[in-house]
Parts: C-alpha cells; sequence; structure tokens
C-alpha cells in the first residue's frame, strides 16, 4: 500500500519534472526557420552537383576531354564528346552531359580530374518535374555563368596569344566575380 | 515461416508493415496473435534490397565510396570507416596519422548523431512525441559540422582509401568544442525527461529481456550486447585505427531489457563525446592524404576481413580480390541484421505494444537489413 502511493508521487513527481523542462523551453528562443521566409546559410563546401571551374581569366573551362571523370565515374553518368577540328593540335570539348538523376556525389571526377577542371556547385534547391529537368549541359552551363560573374569571354586567336589583352581583363573579372 | 492458420479460430495472423511507421522502413513483421498477445513474430525482409555486395563486385574499390552511405543512413561514417581499412589492409597503404585522428572524429561525432536520432525514433514509436524535437535540434549541429567538413549531410562519402578528402579547419574544431560542451548540458535534461518519466519507465522496464545466454546464441553486437551485461566492443577488443589512444569506457548494464538499452546508448554519448574532445586535443598536423595516391587501388590476390563498431553493434568487410582493383567477392556482416534475429524469441508471449518497444529499442536500420 505505502509502496503503491510512493509510486504514485515518485510518478507525478516525473511528470512535473518532464513538464517543467517543456516549459522552460517553450518560453525560451525558436531554433527553428520558417523556411520560405527565412532560409539557413549553406557552407561553402555543400556538394552540388559538378559544374565545370570556370577561368576567370578567359571566362572558359579548363577541361581537356581526356575522359578520365567519365572512365571512373561509378554511376556512369557523365557523357564527354569531344571533337578536333581541322588544323587544331588538341581535342576540344563540345558536350558535357551530365545525368544528375544517375550520380550518387561520391566525387570520384573531381578528384581524379588532372586540370582541376571540376568543382561542386552549391545548389540545393533542385525541383523539376520531369527526369530531363537534371540532365545538365555544363559547357552551357559554363557560358552562361561566366556571363553572370561579368567575365569577358577572351576568344583564341589561332597561333596569336594575346597576353596583354587577357591581362587587362582579367582584373575586372575578378572584381565582379567577388 | 507463415503461421499455419488456426482451425480452432483462436489465434489471427497480422501483418505489420511493410509500410508501418514504427518499423523505420520497409520491414514486415509477419505476427500470429492470440487477442493482443504475440505468440510468434517472423521478420519478412528483402522489401528493399539494392545488391549492395553485388555492385561491390563490379565497382571498383573507389567506386564503392557513395554505396556505404546508402547501407546505414544513420552512421554512413563507420561503414565508410570499415571499407576504407579493409581496402587498406588488403593492398597494404598506410593512411597518414592526421587522417586517422579525422576520421576517428567525425565518426564518433556521427555516432552521437545517430544515438540522437535513436532517442526520437525510439520514443516516437512509444507515442511520446517532445523527446524527438529535442533530439534532433542537437542532432541538426552535429550535422550542420559533418557538412561543413564532408560537403553533405547523411551520405557523406568523405573517407577515401589512403585519407580522407577534406583536412578539419579551425571552424570545425571550435564547433565541435561547442557542440560537446552542449551535449553535456543536454543529456542530465534527456535523461530528466525521459529517462526518471514514469510513463517511459512503465513502457521499458523488464520489457524485452535478453540475458546473456540468449545474446551470446544469437550474435547480437553494440549497445544489444551490452545492455545484457557483456562489455563486448570492436573499438576495444579488437582496436583498429587510433583508438588504443583514446581513454574511454564501455558502458554495460546488466538488465538486459529496453531501458537497460536505452541507457547503454545515452552513456555511449558521453564516451563519443569523451573521443572526440581526445581526438581534439592530440590531433597532429600533417597531410590528410597519402601522397602518390594510385587512380586504380590494386591488391595482389588475397582476401582481408575487417570489422569495427559500427553505431549499431559489429560491422565487419569480407573482401577477397584476384589482383585487380575490383574485389572478386564482398561479404558484409551488417549489425542490424544479427540483432533482427533475435526478435522471434524475445518477443513470443508479450503484448503488441510492448513488441514495437522492444523493435525501437533494437535501433533498427531497414536499408542495412536489406543491403
Amino acid at each position: 500500500m505505502i509502496a503503491t502511493i510512493k509510486e504514485i508521487i515518485g510518478g507525478a513527481k516525473s511528470l512535473l519534472v518532464g513538464m517543467s523542462i517543456t516549459a522552460k523551453y517553450g518560453m525560451s528562443k525558436t531554433v527553428t526557420a520558417h523556411y520560405p521566409f527565412e532560409t539557413l546559410d549553406i557552407t561553402p563546401n555543400f556538394r552540388g552537383h559538378i559544374d565545370l571551374v570556370v577561368n576567370t581569366k578567359t571566362g572558359k573551362h579548363k577541361c581537356i576531354s581526356c575522359m578520365m571523370c567519365q572512365r571512373t565515374c561509378p554511376s556512369g553518368c557523365i557523357e564527354i564528346k569531344a571533337e578536333k577540328p581541322e588544323g587544331a593540335k588538341k581535342k576540344q570539348l563540345v558536350e558535357y552531359h551530365l545525368d544528375f538523376t544517375k550520380c550518387s556525389l561520391c566525387g570520384n571526377c573531381v578528384e581524379v580530374c588532372p586540370t582541376k577542371a571540376l568543382e561542386y556547385s552549391n545548389e540545393y534547391n533542385l525541383v523539376g518535374t520531369s527526369r530531363h529537368d537534371f540532365h545538365f549541359e555544363l559547357v552551357e552551363r559554363v557560358v552562361k555563368r561566366a556571363d553572370a560573374m561579368g567575365i569577358v569571354v577572351v576568344e583564341e586567336k589561332a597561333e596569336e596569344p594575346k597576353p596583354e589583352k587577357a591581362a587587362a581583363e582579367a582584373p575586372v573579372g575578378d572584381d565582379n566575380s567577388e | 515461416m507463415i503461421p499455419h492458420p488456426d482451425p480452432t479460430q483462436e489465434t489471427l495472423v497480422l501483418n505489420m508493415g511493410p509500410q508501418h511507421p514504427s518499423t523505420h522502413g520497409v520491414l514486415r513483421v509477419l505476427l500470429k496473435m492470440d487477442g493482443e498477445y504475440v505468440i510468434e513474430a517472423e521478420p519478412v525482409l528483402g522489401y528493399g534490397h539494392r545488391m549492395h555486395e553485388k555492385m561491390g563486385e563490379v565497382r571498383s574499390h573507389n567506386g564503392f565510396y557513395a554505396n556505404v552511405g546508402r547501407m546505414d543512413y544513420g552512421g554512413a561514417l563507420s561503414f565508410a570507416h570499415g571499407h576504407v581499412l579493409a581496402v587498406e589492409r588488403l593492398s597494404d597503404i598506410q593512411v597518414p596519422e592526421r587522417a586517422e585522428y579525422i576520421r576517428v572524429i567525425t565518426t564518433e561525432l556521427n555516432r552521437v548523431a545517430s544515438h540522437l536520432l535513436w532517442i526520437g525514433a525510439f520514443l516516437l514509436d512509444l507515442g511520446a512525441f517532445t523527446p524527438i524535437l529535442y533530439s534532433f535540434d542537437d542532432r541538426e549541429i552535429a550535422l550542420d559540422l559533418l557538412e561543413h567538413v564532408t560537403g553533405a549531410r547523411i551520405t557523406f562519402s568523405y573517407f577515401r582509401v589512403g585519407g580522407v578528402c577534406n583536412d578539419i579547419d579551425e571552424q570545425f574544431i571550435e564547433g565541435t568544442k561547442k557542440f560537446i560542451k552542449r551535449m553535456r548540458e543536454r543529456i542530465p535534461m534527456f535523461h530528466k525527461l525521459v529517462t526518471g518519466n514514469i510513463i517511459f519507465r512503465k513502457r521499458v522496464e523488464g520489457i524485452g529481456i535478453i540475458d546473456r545466454d540468449m545474446a551470446l546464441r544469437y550474435g547480437v553486437t553494440g549497445p544489444m550486447i551490452r545492455g545484457s551485461g557483456i562489455p563486448y566492443d570492436i573499438r576495444k577488443v579488437e582496436p583498429y585505427s587510433v583508438y588504443p589512444e583514446f581513454d574511454f569506457d564501455i558502458p554495460t548494464y546488466d538488465e538486459g531489457d529496453c531501458m537497460a538499452r536505452h541507457k547503454v546508448r545515452m552513456d555511449e554519448i558521453e564516451q563519443s563525446l569523451r573521443i572526440i574532445e581526445q581526438g581534439l586535443e592530440k590531433l597532429p598536423d600533417g597531410p590528410v592524404m597519402m601522397e602518390k595516391v594510385p587512380k586504380k587501388v590494386k591488391s595482389g590476390p588475397g582476401d582481408t576481413f575487417m570489422s569495427v563498431e559500427a553505431a549499431r553493434g559489429e560491422l565487419c568487410y569480407y573482401l577477397a580480390t584476384d589482383g585487380t582493383d575490383t574485389p572478386y567477392r564482398m561479404k558484409i556482416r551488417s549489425p542490424s541484421y544479427s540483432n533482427l534475429s533475435i526478435l522471434k524469441e524475445v518477443t513470443s508471449g508479450i503484448l503488441l505494444s510492448d513488441l514495437v518497444a522492444v523493435m525501437g529499442s533494437m535501433d533498427l536500420v531497414i536499408p542495412e537489413i536489406d543491403r
């Protein structure tokens, strides 16, 4: 009998202790963010889908079409088309097709790249109504991103590199990108 | 085995799952019931099978980084740790010391996050909604810290054969120190809010008792065997990585009921915090990746067996290679699978609501069972 009464009192006390904690936290500051109205800062290290690095001097990508990323990708989501134009010494990237629906973000492609031409984008708000919305054409994206960063694309003149022009325009591009 | 239909119609067969919320995924439990009492509970697996072992046999070692996180969404880094250690042992790769320290620090942080996830889910199973809000508040901080280093929140793909892919920075170290301080204040709060609560105690004390003998017979590991009074932890009995350099205890409780398992996990959070604290103090300088990492990690013909302590128990990788960069055979012994095998014996003759408590206290992660 006494044990039962003790248990009831002890139990009621434990509930009050729990309630007091709830009350204490109920009065304190809200810990959640009300999403569409406020957003949290995303760390710059966030790994979104891959993107080609924009060269801030020329406004172009650094890819040399060595196909290492395509070969190392365990999911087979990268497809590269490269051509060798008449008279040119090097292969040139024509299409860099990323099928993001297959990608599991292991990062092997970024690490294997010999010219560090790949980076992770910071896009986390990806949404689409069909799976084709997640097929990215990275060469097109480079043009758009260079435009958005305010970099003037330097056209390569065959056999006639102009270092003065590139050097003169580089600081402008750097300022705008930051 | 499907329970036989009962001609006397005294019993009924009930399907729990595969979409039941308290089965935490696509686990189906076939129950033979007498009223509200469970006579026999039979787990039916295979609804989420994705052939991870087979994938390991067609992908190179490097290609498997992304798979380990998909097996255990709660403690992905422990799974990655086991995999890279197995490959490194197989191909005699020496990892820089700093990388091993970073691996241990991040794995323990991930273990804390995993246990916090468990507390929330377990109490949600028991009908208590409040604690998950508190535990997810803390877990969010741990995941933010890990996201800052690894770039992802759940499926990290952070460990590489030969090191880790990113170095930790001052922001992570400061944030982790703050997190440790915060958690030390929050653990007593959890004990007040949850462990002492009379409703919780009535639901878990003396429920689902696993004695030492039964635990050994079924080969359960992790917090479940430690809740039955056996101090079995791979980090102590078969130390790997840099764990021998840390001072930590293995919490055990003799009762073997759901309450003991709850207490073990609460104490383990504290022990993990101790390991992280010591790791940050002792953290050596140097590179985080070995020099000259081969693009294809080739290893001579042979096999290896590596076991590590994941958040849910003993995790083993068996790798056999024939000299290429792809394993010939990969076998994974995941902890939840063995832990689940005890369900039939431990739940015969208990109430249906207690079965939910027992399954919750097992900390089942279904993708790891159906891998």
